[in-house]
């Protein structure tokens, strides 16, 4: 019998792999933005899970606006690092440092 | 007997820690995109076994179909430096193991509460007529209305501000004004000359 536990644990995993994700691309942002990605997947898998075991939908329709949202952020996110690419002919993040010297 | 839900459930659940793990480590961001949509292929299988049949479908259109192949555009638009991108990638596993570890921990603990586990158990099942999207329709529809205009508008902003964003003028191409040419009148193209016969016009 799968319980609630179950996908909450399976879910806290997902989320501490992408924050492994975080620390280990922390020079490539494309893979950055992949990570949280990961980590949306990961709690949005939470939402599905309590709105399931609590037989309550507003927990769908949350992950609904969530989908929304990250869709209009991942795109905005790749539009800038596009344009930051034709800028400066890189997306390392060590070289983004024009705001600290 | 193992009930067959909780082997689909283990099966998608190795598939999408595996896909996580090949997200992060892999030298290649097309291979880590590719292994993105493995990933966000066994969550919506997840969705489907948690009745959340309309998600798991909204999943894999909008993020396998929609954002993914951004992802894969821009990787395969942008001339990288792969190993630059790779140095010192194992400097800092340590300490984000440690905190990956720390935050698994305090989760697992709290998610195997008791309250957890037997959540749900008591609840009767749904309806053999019951339809996963028709309900969130008319919560969207109804209750969620604001929220879901509000969506809407989010989705108009994130066009126009990428759009805006990527859009460059080039100066060195030919190219036609549309409102030019739909303003242009007879008399700018037509140059009406009076030649008395057997001259010729000059």
């Amino acid at each position: 019998m799968i319980t609630l536990s179950h996908y909450l644990v399976l879910a806290a995993l997902l989320f501490a792999l992408a924050v492994v994700g975080v620390f280990l691309n922390r020079k490539n942002v494309i893979v950055l933005l992949m990570a949280v990605e990961l980590m949306l997947l990961a709690v949005n898998l939470n939402f599905v899970a309590f709105s399931h075991y609590l037989h309550d939908t507003a927990g769908q329709i949350f992950v609904f606006f969530i989908l929304t949202v990250a869709a209009a952020e991942s795109a905005i996110g790749l539009a800038i690092l596009v344009v930051l690419f034709r800028n400066l002919s890189t997306i390392n993040v060590d070289d983004l440092n024009s705001l600290k010297d | 007997m193992i009930d067959f839900s909780v082997f689909v459930f283990y099966a998608f659940a190795a598939v999408l820690l595996a896909a996580g793990a090949g997200v992060i480590v892999s030298r290649n961001p097309v291979h880590a995109a590719l292994w993105l949509v493995l990933a966000f292929f066994s969550g919506s299988g997840l969705w489907m076994l948690l009745e959340a049949e309309f998600l798991a479908i909204s999943l894999v259109l909008v993020y396998v179909g929609a954002v993914m192949v951004l992802f894969l555009f821009v990787v395969m638009m942008l001339d990288i430096n792969l190993d630059r991108l790779r140095e010192g990638f194992w400097r800092y596993f340590p300490v984000g193991g440690l905190v990956a570890l720390l935050m698994v921990g305090e989760l697992v603990l709290a998610s195997l509460s008791k309250n957890f586990a037997t959540m749900g158990r008591n609840l009767p099942a749904a309806p053999a007529d019951y339809s996963n999207t028709r309900e969130l329709g008319m919560l969207l529809y109804t209750q969620y209305l604001y929220p879901f205009e509000l969506a809407a508008v989010i989705l108009l902003v994130a066009i126009v501000a990428a759009i805006a964003l990527t859009l460059r003028r080039r100066t060195n191409t030919k190219y036609q004004n549309p409102a030019q040419q739909v303003r242009v009148k007879r008399a700018d193209r037509v140059r009406m000359v009076d030649i008395a016969s057997g001259e010729t016009a000059e």
